[in-house]
């Protein structure tokens, strides 16, 4: 019966921490200092005048990723200036992914011409606190007293084939209302993305 | 007249491609498990832009035909762009000579099929659903498997 008892909780607690994976909405996130594609560190408090941020996980090689490229541009140029920059992280390790190593990443954004930060995150730090889980993945974060709150978790918009000129833009609808003092009606959503290409451990 | 026989021609030819790759709703996935009763079914969910999906359909096509015969099939449920069915989907299907059933998931909203699958999954493929309905087994995995991974985690969830 103890046995039973020892075992019902152990499950619990794998699920509980499993359910913790990462931030929800309403979470104080994190902040980092990882390597631009300039060479220079960037952290969130480096953007002094900044009411929020966008925060998109992603990758050069995910096809989906690259869908929402020239979106993830677009965001920048909208929101940038209204105090909602678009900070990018590369989630995938570059020996398991070799087409997102330091120097890829900073072909890409040259050749695509990023008006945004597109960090590394060697080891998955961020990624992993975050709970980023596919790319892209995004979290929009709103500075608050406390810290940095994160408002939004999920999908750019529900059209990843831009088939529909009536999508729900999701990312821009949730910065629209917090810059009008609102909470985002729509706080999490789920798209189909690529897997994270993680670290290959030894011990695997 | 000659503009019909041409219509003809390209609706046949329509056809034959259809026959190949079909598109196929969750619900209508739902009801032939429900039919199947002792029939175990795995479903994989794959796109042929994402690599390690297309890494692992050798695993499902060998499982597939190493059960042939039994109350057992593979489905391949491809989250293509419906658009890409002619273009992409089926050249892929005819190059690597794919035998197990192929569909191309045909919902248009992501946040209600992706929970209809699984409340657990976050989105992120490849994804594979294994169910039997008599068994009342429901199993979702979002992960790659290995050929050793997918047969045991079959032979674990769907008990003789």
């Amino acid at each position: 019966m103890k046995k039973l008892i020892l075992a019902c909780l152990s499950m619990f607690l794998i699920t509980a921490a499993n359910a913790q994976n990462g931030y929800q909405v309403g979470d104080l996130a994190s902040d980092f200092n990882l390597k631009n594609v300039d060479g220079k560190n960037v952290s969130l408090a480096n953007y002094k005048n900044a009411k929020g941020y966008i925060v998109v996980f992603t990758c050069n090689t995910c096809p989906v990723s690259k869908a929402y490229e020239a979106r993830v541009e677009a965001l920048s140029k909208m929101y940038a200036a209204k105090g909602y920059p678009v900070v990018a992280i590369n989630t995938n390790d570059p020996v398991t992914s070799p087409g997102d190593t330091y120097a890829k990443m900073q072909e890409r954004a040259k050749e695509k011409g990023f008006s945004f930060a597109y960090l590394e995150d060697p080891d998955h730090v961020f990624t992993k606190k975050y709970g980023a889980q596919r790319t892209p993945h995004v979290f929009v974060l709103q500075k608050t007293a406390k810290g940095n709150e994160v408002a939004y978790i999920g999908a750019i918009d529900n059209d990843q084939q831009e088939a529909n000129p009536q999508r729900d833009n999701y990312v821009q609808n949730a910065v629209n209302q917090l810059l009008k003092g609102e909470k985002p009606s729509v706080a999490s959503t789920k798209a189909i993305g690529c897997t994270i290409k993680w670290k290959k451990e030894a011990s695997r | 007249m000659q503009k019909s026989i041409v219509t003809i021609l390209l609706i046949l030819i329509g056809y034959g491609a259809n026959a190949q790759v079909k598109l196929l709703t969750l619900n209508e996935l739902e009801q032939r498990v429900a039919k199947g009763k002792d029939t175990t079914y795995v479903v994989n969910f794959w796109a042929t832009w994402c690599g390690p999906c297309v890494e692992e359909l050798p695993y499902f096509e060998k499982v597939n035909t190493e059960n042939a015969g039994k109350p057992f099939k593979v489905i391949l449920m491809s989250l293509d762009f419906k658009s890409k069915l002619k273009t992409d989907v089926i050249p892929f299907v005819a190059k690597h000579k794919i035998k197990s059933e192929v569909y191309v998931l045909n919902e248009t909203d992501q946040q209600k099929f992706i929970d209809q699958v699984d409340k657990n999954w976050s989105g992120a493929i490849p994804a594979t659903l294994i169910l039997n309905a008599d068994k009342k087994v429901r199993s979702f995995y979002e992960q790659a498997f290995t050929y050793e991974q997918l047969t045991k985690t079959i032979s674990t969830v769907i008990k003789p």
